[in-house]
């Protein structure tokens, strides 16, 4: 065993820890899936998670924001804490975590609602009513997530009308509109054309600076030009609990990774 | 050669049973049609039966009907759609929530004349609500309750998760995004069971005629009594008092009938263009 299995951490690198996670154990009913996963998220950047299919990846983005508690039968062990706060505290409601730390799936999933109401749902959820308020922050959410030249005129329509990329743009400002501190997206251009992979990647450069996002991806290539950090994952064996292999500057992972595991993978050794 | 031809005579008895539905369905509707359809008039429509040979028309009767299955569906649907969102959404799955599943597949299956029957024993005597629009509804009711409570189920379950994942995701509490997400995107198979359940209740027999009685008059309140168009049909036909009504009146109801599984049948056609 490396000395950074496990509890990766490499070096100090600048900017506050806005998740850090301590030696979290996740299970699925009696089936043990994650184990001894030691990470720290830094604030205002973008971390990407990799590895092969089946690795986890996806179920440890959904402790964050705890969405795994919609799965019955689900328990962690291990602390996760999201600015020094447990987020599986006593008194930590999910549904005020989940507002706060908002997530982007692989296929996109508009409501079957107008593209206004759309981003508009969020808000309306948190009590805002007023038209001009609501309009503001709809206009606000769609030019974030670069979608409000596109849609402008055409509001009223139907969400799902739209094109795969565009609809994907759709719920990230969806998610926007409710101010969230950070964005969990789950292999988020996996379902959607090339182009707009290119906008969302566009996208996410941008909103680093105001959100810090975790990007879940199967493209090696695009975990190298989007992120800062990278983590690798790994199920070495079936039936036993993924672990967390690598963590450290994308830059190092994908140049001079430590472990020997990491290497094959980004190598195309398997995966 | 011999292949070809044990595939063609294959196809011919394939397509020859497959006609026979059409058939079937032809020949009653052209029946009906040809043998009511001169009796369809305004007055037919809305004015009373008089006399013996009851002449006239059978207005109260049309009333009656809609009145009765209005009220059944006001009962049913709050009943049912709630039933279903908890069995779909909040219960936790298992005995219980199959035991419920199996009743309502079981009452949905007992005879419409034992569910008069115990309609009869239950609201009419033991409620004291006698013969009554009220009573049919109620009645009328459990029959529509199973076939709306699973239509709804189903139409829940056939939202997919990502929906409502993306709801939570935004923060939504369960009950919102249950309320504003999920029955919204459920609405449509929702009134295609509602529609069908309404269609089943409008020629139902056996459930009103133990429930509502057979007295002609135009009913007011819910505790009036009333005669359903297919008790009339019942009354006229077996007594033989005046089959031209007999067939008008049938003529009515398979329109009624009709029109509401085409109501269906559009409301499903619309729903899967807007998913596409």
């Amino acid at each position: 065993m490396t000395p950074l299995s496990g509890a990766a951490r490499p070096e100090a690198l600048e900017g506050a820890a806005k998740f850090t996670v301590r030696d979290l154990d996740f299970y699925y009913g009696d089936f043990h899936a994650l184990t001894g996963m030691n990470i720290d998220v830094r604030e205002n950047s973008v971390t990407a998670f990799i590895g092969p299919s089946g690795c986890g990846k996806s179920t440890f983005l959904r402790c964050l924001n705890r969405m795994n508690d919609l799965i019955p039968g689900t328990r962690i062990d291990g602390t996760i804490t999201l600015d020094g706060e447990d987020i599986y505290g006593p008194g930590v409601d999910p549904v005020d975590l989940r507002r706060r730390v908002g997530m982007i799936f692989q296929q996109p999933n508009p409501f079957p609602m107008s593209i206004y109401d759309n981003v508009a749902f969020g808000p309306r959820l948190h009590g805002i009513k007023k038209k001009e308020e609501l309009d503001q922050i709809v206009e606000q959410a769609l030019m974030r997530a670069n979608l409000w030249k596109e849609v402008k005129d055409i509001m009223e329509r139907g969400g799902l009308t739209l094109s795969g990329g565009q609809q994907q743009r759709l719920c990230i400002a969806r998610v926007l509109a409710v101010q969230p501190d950070v964005l969990l997206m789950d292999e988020p251009c996996s379902a959607i054309d090339p182009t707009s992979v290119q906008k969302v990647e566009d996208l996410m450069a941008e909103l680093k600076s105001s959100v810090t996002i975790i990007i879940v991806t199967h493209n090696m290539q695009q975990a190298a030009r989007v992120s800062d950090e990278t983590a690798f994952f790994l199920q070495e064996r079936q039936g036993e609990p993924a672990e967390l292999i690598e963590f450290g500057r994308t830059a190092e992972i994908f140049t001079s990774p430590h472990d020997r595991r990491t290497e094959d993978y980004i190598t195309g050794r398997f995966g | 050669m011999g292949k070809r031809w044990a595939n063609r005579i294959a196809l011919g008895v394939l397509w020859l049973c497959g006609i026979t539905t059409v058939l079937v369905l032809g020949a009653v509707i052209l029946y009906v049609f040809v043998r009511g359809i001169g009796q369809i008039t305004p007055e037919f429509i809305l004015t009373r039966p008089y006399g013996v040979n009851a002449e006239g028309g059978i207005g109260p009767t049309i009333v009656a009907t809609i009145y009765v299955t209005g009220l059944a569906m006001l009962i049913t649907t709050p009943i049912a759609v709630l039933a279903a969102v908890y069995l779909a959404e909040y219960a936790v799955q298992g005995r219980l929530v199959n035991a419920i599943r199996f009743a309502a597949d079981t009452l949905a299956s007992v005879p419409s004349i034992v569910m008069g029957l115990f309609g009869f024993a239950f609201f009419v005597e033991a409620m004291g609500l006698g013969f009554s629009v009220l009573s049919g509804a109620l009645a009328l009711s459990f029959l529509m309750l199973p076939i709306v409570m699973r239509a709804t189920e189903e139409a829940i379950r056939a939202v997919p998760r990502f929906i409502r994942w993306g709801s939570y995701g935004l923060g939504a509490s369960k009950w919102q995004t249950v309320s504003r997400i999920v029955l919204p995107s459920a609405l449509p198979r929702i009134l295609t069971g509602l529609i069908l359940a309404m269609g089943r209740a409008v020629g139902e027999t056996a459930v009103v005629i133990f429930t509502m009685g057979q007295a002609i008059n135009m009913p007011f309140t819910p505790l009036d009594s009333g005669r359903s168009m297919t008790v009339h049909l019942y009354t006229l036909a077996m007594e033989g008092i005046n089959m031209d009504a007999a067939y008008g009146t049938a003529l009515l109801l398979m329109v009624m009938i009709l029109f509401f599984n085409l109501s269906a049948r559009w409301l499903t056609a619309r729903n899967r263009k807007v998913k596409e």
